[in-house]
């Protein structure tokens, strides 16, 4: 089995603001992004070989048309890919392994999301007919956020905080989620929130609370993607990312029926996690990642996954979370952009838009000068799918070329 | 002997005090409560609660009959028994019925399953009545109206009360109606099917049997029987020549309302948990003539003693706060249409899966010996491949490993209680908790199963599911 390492760059990338664009539809999502990507690498439609398209709930699309129609590409081969929420990491792992076969050159990988036609917040009732009618009804179809408030319930328990502790712990995160997002100009959410607005904001799923929640918006991500020996071609100057690793880990699905699972862990995140840092040849994640891109669709989900990527020991994120360990200036930055919560969660986009983040960063191109990190060498983007004990994982590990 | 073998009953746990609705309409102050089935209880989900608790610690399996009595019926075409018999586990190789139409149908499925046991057409017969009535708003029904249900094991051999005798009485007295299209009942004035209906037709079916059996009412231990209300119950008592002080079992009307069909079982029900043996107790149904029989309580009344019962589930309740939550619960208003989209079920899922849904059946692994629900091809803990022994689930208990309370879920009753349990005996069922004080679900709480709404048809609400009841089971905190 060989590494996927630095085999593959990332030579050109592209997002959408993301938010609520009642005047935009999912082409305008797909055109914009991919528009800012193709410019970003100097080429043009024309010169994609292949492309990876990921969405979820987009029920205006379908198939790989909804890629190749948007961009008028002329007859080649698009895969679209579906992983839920962890929909992005599987269209950038998709063109990567394309380009490492050799099969293409130069390629597409673009996640999007139009949610906000759908009427209401949230994200509703995505799959009528995927789950069980009845016994998949008990848990409301899509209702995510009553199924991670299980796994806050049960970190709580494990780790004898009373309510008000877990919750105040947690707050603590979304609080830094808007204030890292509120200086990031593409950012859903910007405004910065208090302790306090977070406790009394109104309970959604008991122990969450609306601050605890991500922002479901629109929004779409675009990477273009060459192999690492032809990635000059496009970046002359040579700031292009590679690929370290891209890790998928697809749970067996019954982990809330097993009286084995406890709640507290992403077991799939886990194992992607395992199979990543191999690939990358990480030892100790949270000493040689710059930075980490986590799936925060909710507060407790930020916790749980730097916990189960092992960037923090099971149990203890609370120490870090008080001493800002996660914080821009602290031991590893999570969420500097502001994450899920605040930059927002188009479904499919989001995977891409975590990579976005660390290559703006590398490149020195944050923006907003406040929020740029320093010595930017490899970051970790980690997006998941599905709901506790039923997930699909994926991990993209990105980072600075190899040294010629 | 032929006669009553065991009895069950069911109370809702949701009461609503009259003052409530009294103040809502601006009434004269309406003395007791009334039970209120919660948004995800019918005649049928109360039909299978009370069916369970008259079979506590007995053979399902012997059951060869199911006869279902009910004024309120979640389908007008489809029959109810069928989905109590599939719930409660009992053999599919039995006869099931439903009896409607008339207040007095659990009397007459008590007389036709008296009448097969002696037939000799089946050993045992369970009897079940059942009533959810929707009242008007602002009408005396409204008052009056409560819900429940009872059920009977009847049989011969060792029965806990035997059949002395029976007097049936048939009238085209018309008192209370509803059309098809009815929403509400309709009826009468009150003085009218007072002294033509409830005080001429009970004391004179009660006369036949009385006559027949060479007994005057002085012979009678206690009297279970229906009555509309409070003050018209004493005045039909009184009318069979009883002595109000120690002849009557006491009529629930203000405790749980009328429940119409099961108003008179469930009054038997709370009568056999008083009995002695060699009680005579007489049980008289009404509603388009009457139904009268006695039964002469055994020593065997003591070892169908541990029944939650009246007494046990009239102990424990949950008041609703105020008239708007009674509203909330009965659907009694047009709601503002749902945003999302409806949730669908598949008649084919639900058939194929009927093992998995109605009764609960989960499977053990013979390979690994966990349990496991649902239904798996390969065991989720070891991996073996169809090797496992199916296990019913329905009458377990469990503790809460974790849970999570969803205020903005498509359900009636909100928070939604999502709920994972730790089985005591193994396994994990992953559910959603109803009947619940939200002030009091902690990990760790003790709960039990019970058989409800999961989806309904309703497209007010936002449940709807494919136009059918969807029944499921769910969890509730072990009630008593």
């Amino acid at each position: 089995m060989e590494s996927l390492k630095d085999k593959v760059a990332i030579v050109g990338m592209g997002c959408t603001p993301f938010g609520e664009f009642w005047d935009k539809d999912i082409v305008d999502l797909i055109v914009e992004a991919a528009d800012e990507a193709f410019a970003d690498a100097n080429v043009t439609a024309k010169d994609i070989q292949a492309a990876w398209v990921g969405y979820t709930v987009s029920d205006t699309a379908m198939t790989g048309i909804i890629l190749s129609s948007a961009l008028q590409l002329q007859y080649i081969p698009v895969t679209r890919v579906e992983n839920a929420c962890g929909t992005g990491a599987e269209t950038i792992r998709g063109a990567a392994l394309g380009l490492a076969s050799k099969t293409y050159d130069l390629v597409l990988a673009l996640g999007v999301e139009k949610m906000k036609d759908a009427g209401f917040g949230g994200i509703g009732q995505a799959w009528p007919g995927k789950w069980h009618p009845v016994y998949g009804a008990a848990p409301e179809v899509g209702g995510a956020v009553g199924r991670y408030a299980l796994a806050a319930t049960k970190y709580f328990s494990t780790y004898g905080l009373s309510p008000d502790e877990g919750k105040k712990m947690l707050a603590k995160i979304s609080v830094k989620a808007h204030y890292n997002g509120s200086r990031n100009p593409k950012a859903m959410l910007r405004n910065r929130i208090t302790i306090e607005q977070v406790l009394n904001a109104p309970i959604i799923a008991w122990p969450l609370g609306l601050f605890d929640c991500c922002g479901i918006c629109d929004g779409a991500s675009a990477a273009i993607m060459c192999r690492t020996e032809d990635a000059r071609r496009y970046r002359p100057n040579g700031d292009f990312i590679t690929v370290k690793a891209s890790a998928i880990a697809c749970g067996p699905g019954w982990g809330k029926e097993r009286t084995t699972y406890g709640y507290t862990v992403w077991e799939e995140t886990e194992a992607a996690a395992r199979q990543a840092y191999a690939m990358a040849g990480i030892k100790n994640p949270r000493k040689e990642l710059s930075m980490a891109e986590v799936h925060d669709c909710f507060s407790v989900a930020e916790m749980i996954a730097v916990e189960s990527m092992g960037i923090c020991e099971k149990g203890h994120a609370r120490e870090d979370i008080e001493s800002g360990a996660w914080e821009q200036n602290g031991e590893i930055p999570v969420n500097i952009s502001g994450g899920l919560k605040a930059f927002g969660h188009p479904a499919g986009a989001s995977g891409g838009r975590e990579v976005y983040e660390f290559y703006k960063q590398f490149q020195g191109k944050a923006d907003e000068p406040s929020r740029q990190l320093k010595d930017v060498k490899m970051g970790l983007a980690h997006n998941q799918g599905g709901h506790p004990g039923n997930f699909v994982a994926g991990i993209t590990i990105v980072g600075e070329p190899p040294s010629r | 002997m032929l006669g009553i073998v065991s009895y069950g009953a069911y109370i809702p746990i949701y009461r609503l005090n009259r003052e409530a609705i009294a103040a809502m309409w601006s009434k004269a102050v309406a003395k007791g409560e009334k039970a209120v089935a919660n948004a995800d209880e019918d005649t049928v989900t109360m039909g299978v609660e009370a069916v369970l608790d008259c079979l506590r610690d007995m053979d399902r399996r012997t059951v060869d009959g199911l006869y279902f009595a009910t004024d309120s019926p979640p389908y007008v075409e489809k029959q109810s028994a069928s989905i109590i018999r599939a719930a409660a586990d009992l053999r599919p190789d039995i006869l099931t019925f439903d009896v409607a139409h008339s207040l007095r149908g659990a009397g007459s499925a008590l007389k036709v399953a008296l009448d097969s046991v002696k037939a000799g057409s089946a050993r045992r017969v369970m009897v079940v009545a059942s009533e959810r009535r929707v009242p008007a708003p602002n009408s005396d029904f409204e008052l009056q109206f409560g819900d429940g249900s009872a059920a009977f094991l009847i049989g011969e051999g060792d029965v806990a009360a035997s059949l002395e005798g029976s007097h049936h009485v048939s009238s085209e007295f018309v008192d209370v109606w509803r059309k098809p299209h009815d929403t509400y009942m309709q009826t009468w004035e009150d003085r009218f099917i007072r002294d033509e209906g409830y005080m001429k037709i009970v004391p004179e079916a009660v006369k036949g049997l009385l006559s027949k059996l060479h007994l005057t009412p002085k012979d009678i231990t206690k009297a279970a029987f229906y009555g509309p209300d409070a003050r018209t119950h004493a005045s039909i008592g009184a009318a069979m020549g009883l002595d109000p002080k120690t002849q009557i079992q006491a009529s629930l009307l203000d405790s749980v309302g009328n429940t119409g069909t099961a108003l008179a079982p469930m009054i038997l029900v709370s009568a056999l948990e008083e009995a002695k043996p060699g009680d005579r107790i007489l049980f008289a149904t009404y509603g388009d003539g009457a139904d009268a029989f006695l039964f002469k309580v055994t020593d065997h009344i003591e070892k169908v003693r541990d029944r939650r019962g009246i007494k046990r589930h009239l102990a424990s309740k949950m008041m609703l706060p105020n008239y708007g939550k009674y509203v909330e619960i009965r659907e009694l208003m047009e709601w503002e249409s749902a945003r999302r989209g409806a949730r669908r079920s598949s008649l084919p899922v639900i058939w194929r899966e009927r093992q998995m849904i109605f009764g609960l059946y989960g499977q053990k692994c013979r390979s690994c010996g966990n349990i496991q629900y649902p239904r798996q091809r390969i065991c989720i803990y070891c991996q073996a491949k169809d090797n496992f022994d199916p296990i019913r689930l329905s009458d377990k208990t469990g503790k809460v490993f974790t849970f999570s309370m969803d205020q903005r879920a498509q359900e009636i009753v909100l928070p939604k209680v999502f709920t994972v349990v730790n089985l005591d005996e193994g396994g994990r069922f992953y559910s959603v908790m109803t009947d619940r004080d939200t002030t009091k679900v902690a990990v760790g709480m003790s709960v039990e199963m019970t058989f409800r709404i999961q989806m309904g048809p309703s497209e007010a609400l936002p449940l709807e599911g494919s136009g059918l009841y969807n029944y499921f089971w769910r969890v509730r905190p072990i009630r008593c």
